[in-house]
């Protein structure tokens, strides 16, 4: 029910003309890394929970992220964690949210974002979830990523002098 | 002759609590703005042992990292490895024997039961009473016995193998738990006599510190914290994992918000995990502890995953980022202390420092983990 209520809402925030917008995975399209993968479009994408551990799989343009995490506050989700991945080789990063409810219906839902890899930025979600504070730190200073409309952009973790960001794939120690 | 020092109503000062406090349970920094002994505003200072596990996720492989898991939360390690293996059998459909999982379930119960013993421990030290403490550790000192001659290990168990355990458990092992059952039954009565009627214990907490249910789920607060606040929320009922759906036990709900609810519920919670190992011994199949095939090197395939298990700390996340190699594209450990901290600095404003202070300790803190 609150997933399904939760892809209808996510759903209008891809426009329809790509008639092939939400794909029911299969388990095993997990062909191998050797075949250079296309890009994934942004959309919907439902997973498969016992392989995958989560349900609802977004993937928004950096402009579509409040919207996105709107909905999902509105559904009382509440927020588990926020990372990012650096992938290397299409110079770009990722930005992962993960989100679940306090409730016996079972629902994760993961929004993610690509940014471009010299100049990430994307808009902050403080405003709606306070708790994303520390999380955006975080990811602010193990990738670089910069969270406009955070109120304390410093490093959390590491030093506060520390101008690195250690989870990129080009660091060295 | 020194000259008569004014404080004029509104005026404030910095108080630096940490990184070396007791009351923070270990390298924790809180800077609190104060108003005589009120705080108006307070910025929590983590990351005094950030050890960065997560690039260790990406450089070692997926066997080499078992060990860095109990190395996060020392007091409740097992569940914290429980999650990693878990992910990690989920992700490369790795088949767990049906006995393995059953002495994974009883072991990370009784580190829960030993992990909530050391909290109570400490708990009531932060608020002055130092004898419960003793009693306690006399009491946890049983339970590491027990967990030492399976894993080998007091503290930083490295035990959960991907498809089972590393050693079987045996009679000794199996006739201690069950003495231990009872004793531990009799030790709870003894602290709640102890302690919880406590009237000096009372006041402190009772009112103390509300945490409204939205708030926590603004933060993302899981364990005691949101079960205090009303929120039936533990991941073992809400999304079962393992042998969990296997067993009867009940979820203690407080709708009372305030520190004494959160020491209420993991009070209750020892009690429901003893039903937990008492069932689990009951039940122990025969069988292997370890599958007789498994793959020699662990290659989960191309994609993500995710995982969440409930620790003695909370709703512990794990994501894993594959892409197909022996190490991790990335790993990502949510902790959930982290979360739980985390609205410290928006609840504690105008409280008591006595009182917030106790309020630190209701959250259950333990420091390595949040910094990971």
């Amino acid at each position: 029910m609150i997933c399904e209520k939760t892809k209808l809402a996510l759903q209008n925030l891809f426009p329809a003309p790509e008639p092939k917008e939400v794909v029911t995975e299969d388990a095993g399209d997990e062909k191998g890394k050797k075949v250079p993968k296309e890009p994934r479009p942004n959309g919907l994408l439902e997973r498969d929970y016992a392989v995958h551990g989560y349900h609802l799989d977004a993937q928004v343009s950096p402009e579509q992220l409040l919207e996105a995490v709107t909905i999902l506050d509105e559904a009382e989700f509440f927020i588990e964690s926020i990372t990012g991945v650096d992938w290397i080789k299409e110079g770009q990063l990722e930005v992962v949210y993960d989100f679940s409810r306090y409730d016996f219906e079972l629902c994760r839902v993961v929004i993610r974002t690509r940014l471009a890899r010299n100049a990430p930025e994307v808009p902050s979600i403080t405003g709606i979830y306070a708790g994303a504070n520390w999380h955006e730190r975080e990811t602010h200073e193990f990738f670089g990523i910069k969270f406009a409309g955070h109120p304390y952009l410093v490093p959390l973790l590491l030093p506060e002098d520390a101008d690195f960001h250690p989870l990129l794939k080009d660091f060295k120690a | 002759m020194n000259s008569p020092i004014e404080l004029q109503p509104d005026e404030t000062f910095i108080l630096n609590v940490g990184p070396q406090h007791p009351a923070t349970h270990g390298v924790l920094r809180v800077k609190m703005e104060m108003n005589g002994e009120y705080i108006v505003n307070a910025e929590t200072v983590i990351g005094y042992i950030h050890r960065m596990h997560e690039k260790m996720g990406e450089v070692k492989t997926y066997p080499q990292f078992l060990m860095n898991l109990s190395r996060m939360d020392y007091l409740g390690a097992l569940g914290y490895s429980h999650g990693h293996v878990l992910l990690v059998e989920k992700a490369s459909g790795i088949e767990v024997p049906e006995r393995a999982e059953y002495i994974r379930a009883i072991m990370v119960e009784l580190n829960r039961v030993s992990s909530h013993l050391f909290w109570f421990g400490a708990f009531v030290m932060d608020l002055g009473g130092f004898s419960p403490l003793m009693y306690a550790l006399q009491d946890r000192e049983h339970i590491l016995d027990m967990l030492e001659g399976v894993t080998g290990s007091r503290l930083t168990y490295c035990y959960f193998r991907f498809g089972g355990v590393y050693n079987d458990v045996d009679d000794e092992f199996i006739s201690a738990a069950r003495r231990f059952i009872p004793r531990m039954r009799k030790s709870l009565k003894k602290y709640h006599k102890l302690v919880t009627g406590n009237i000096i214990f009372r006041k402190r907490l009772e009112g103390i510190a509300p945490l409204t249910p939205e708030m926590c789920r603004k933060y993302g607060a899981s364990s005691a914290v949101a079960r205090g606040s009303g929120i039936n929320f533990d991941v073992r009922k809400n999304e079962p994992y393992s042998v969990y759906p296997e067993f009867d036990f009940d979820v203690p709900v407080f709708h009372e918000c305030d520190s004494l609810a959160r020491y209420n519920v993991r009070m209750e919670e020892m009690e429901q995990s003893l039903r937990i190992i008492e069932q689990g011994l009951d039940k122990l199949p025969d069988g292997p502890f370890m599958p007789e095939k498994k793959p020699k090197l662990i290659k989960p395939p191309a994609g993500d995953y995710y995982q969440a298990v409930e620790t003695a700390r909370g709703s512990f996340g794990i994501r894993l980022v594959s892409e197909g190699d022996k190490t991790p594209y990335r790993l990502k450990l949510r902790s959930p202390t982290y979360s739980n901290m985390h609205l410290f600095d928006e609840a504690c404003r105008g409280m008591m420092i006595m009182d917030a202070l106790a309020f630190m300790g209701s959250l259950d803190l333990v420091i390595p983990e949040i910094d990971r």
